[in-house]
């Protein structure tokens, strides 16, 4: 097999059930098979899917240096897939949010979107990333042509907001969410780097 | 660190050439006629009273004993009015998922990292504008009152609330029996700052030792205990052993574990949540649906261990125990002073 036969067949495959493994840990700890969530579930399940929705962020958003830092350029060929993932914890964080935490109790809801800044910054990055996994297909990069980059472009802001709804959310450690913004930094000013040599050619 | 003396006997816990914090309401002194065994429980306690002299039998007694071993069960313990008829959460609940920065932030932390910790020998310093001032042995700190169970709910400043069988004895008492002066307008608590012991003071999570306070009237209203015991046993390290506050219509916060200190001073005293964010944490504290937290709302709390699908609850105003503090805060704009 080729490289790219076997990043289809073999690895890409892999990557999926991996990359549900957290989700499925959830569900199996729930019903008290692998672990426990214990006293208290709904923020148990909660902190994990949002933790593992900013891990996916910056998984993706590593994509392309490591290519650039390897030369292995299959790497991309996983870049889509992992953005999906973490657009899959998001959204699975937020519905738990949304039904679990808030019982879908609707004045709740739109108070704690509106008057809560880390609610908020965490429901832009939502609505965000779901702009960007419905126009992830070949046939909407074609048809938007080069407004798809600007919106998919938007992948920085994501992550900027991740790590800011984080640290606005813990009561007074900031150690973790400090850790996700060193992280980000880096993924981001390599990236700043690049840019900049690239214009004094 | 203050340095406490091993295990001292009944007259040792004399500070600054100061007396005793007991009142002797008996010719014959416990110690005098019981080993140490045997004055752990009250029957061998009584006992050994009856055999010295029958006085003991007439005369009210001081009750209150807690043996150091981990799981003992404590004796004498009275019931209160003051319970709750709601029913408490699991042991595993209370004991496995708490704050308590002393030894971690994750609420999971305390029970991991507390349980090589040892609260005895403990001793208790008295200081400020009272009577009775000194550094007292905790066995003899607690003597003088009476166990009493008392099933309180708990509101957690994060949202969250749990029903939790204490056993302590009354704060009223104990502010009574140290005879605070007229000058004597707030209590300032601490907790012990050991980072040798408690893992989570070597990182500046907060500006150790951790503060408390409350003022003399909330002090003496009949609700706050200082707790000693939980389901009937000596208190878990995790939940504050040896010796903790409880204040069943304030936020969670406001019960200082592992109390070395009381204060009691004139001014307000600082307080350590308010300390680390002046904005979101106040002296008061009291539950207060209406006030919400800058970051999140204090309208409605889970109640732990009502499981994956059940709904937020209405948070009540002071817990639901404004029938017996309202009046504390007459005039008070609770708004400004949250």
């Amino acid at each position: 097999m080729d490289t790219l036969r076997q990043v289809r067949f073999v690895w890409k495959p892999a990557a999926v059930l991996l990359c549900l493994l957290p989700a499925l840990l959830v569900v199996t700890d729930a019903f008290e098979i692998t672990g426990r969530l214990g006293a208290n579930p709904v923020e148990e399940i909660q902190d994990r899917l949002g933790i593992w929705a900013l891990r996916f962020i910056m998984i993706a958003l590593a994509v392309t240096p490591s290519r650039r830092l390897s030369g292995w350029s299959w790497l991309s060929r996983f870049r889509r897939m992992l953005g999906l993932f973490a657009y899959f914890y998001v959204l699975i964080h937020f519905l738990t949010w949304l039904i679990l935490d808030q019982g879908l109790l609707l004045s709740a809801i739109a108070e704690d979107l509106t008057k809560r800044p880390f609610i908020t910054l965490g429901f832009t990055a939502l609505v965000l990333l779901t702009a960007m996994a419905t126009t992830s297909t070949a046939g909407m990069r074609r048809r938007l042509g080069r407004r798809w980059q600007t919106l998919h472009n938007s992948v920085y802001l994501i992550g900027v907001l991740g790590v800011w709804h984080y640290w606005w959310q813990v009561k007074k450690d900031i150690t973790e969410p400090l850790i996700y913004a060193v992280i980000l930094s880096v993924l981001l000013g390599l990236r700043i780097c690049w840019r900049y040599k690239k214009q004094h050619q | 660190m203050q340095h406490f003396p091993p295990e001292p006997g009944l007259h040792d816990c004399v500070a600054g050439g100061k007396p005793l914090l007991i009142k002797k309401p008996v010719a014959i002194r416990p110690s005098e006629i019981t080993s140490k065994d045997n004055y752990l429980s009250r029957r061998g306690f009584l006992k050994a009273g009856a055999i010295a002299g029958g006085a003991l039998l007439t005369a009210p007694v001081p009750s209150a004993v807690v043996p150091t071993e981990t799981h003992a069960t404590l004796k004498n313990v009275g019931k209160s009015r003051f319970s709750t008829i709601e029913t408490p959460n699991s042991y595993e609940d209370i004991t496995t998922y708490n704050n308590y920065y002393e030894f971690g932030t994750d609420k999971a932390d305390p029970v991991r990292y507390a349980k090589e910790f040892k609260p005895h020998p403990w001793s208790i310093t008295v200081a400020g504008h009272a009577g009775k001032t000194g550094t007292f042995h905790l066995d003899d700190f607690i003597r003088p009152f009476d166990l009493e169970e008392r099933i309180y709910r708990m509101r957690c400043v994060e949202a969250w609330s749990m029903v939790i069988p204490w056993v302590g004895f009354s704060l009223a008492a104990v502010v009574r029996h140290l005879q605070p002066t007229s000058k004597a307008r707030y209590i300032a608590f601490e907790t012990l700052h050991d980072p040798a012991r408690m893992i989570g003071q070597r990182s500046r999570s907060l500006d150790w030792p951790y503060r408390e306070g409350l003022t003399i009237a909330e002090a003496t209203n009949p609700l706050p205990i200082l707790a000693v015991g939980l389901y009937g046993e000596v208190l878990p390290n995790q939940n504050g052993a040896p010796i903790r506050l409880v204040v069943p219509w304030k936020y969670g916060f406001k019960g200082i574990k592992g109390i070395v200190r009381m204060r009691f001073v004139e001014k307000m005293p600082a307080t350590s949540w308010a300390m680390a964010a002046r904005k979101e944490y106040g002296f008061y504290a009291n539950v207060n649906p209406e006030v919400d937290h800058p970051r999140w709302s204090q309208a409605r709390e889970r109640h732990i261990g009502s499981g994956l699908f059940a709904s937020k609850v209405p948070t009540k105003m002071f817990n639901g125990y404004g029938e017996q503090v309202a009046h504390l805060y007459d005039g008070l704009d609770l708004r400004k002073n949250f």
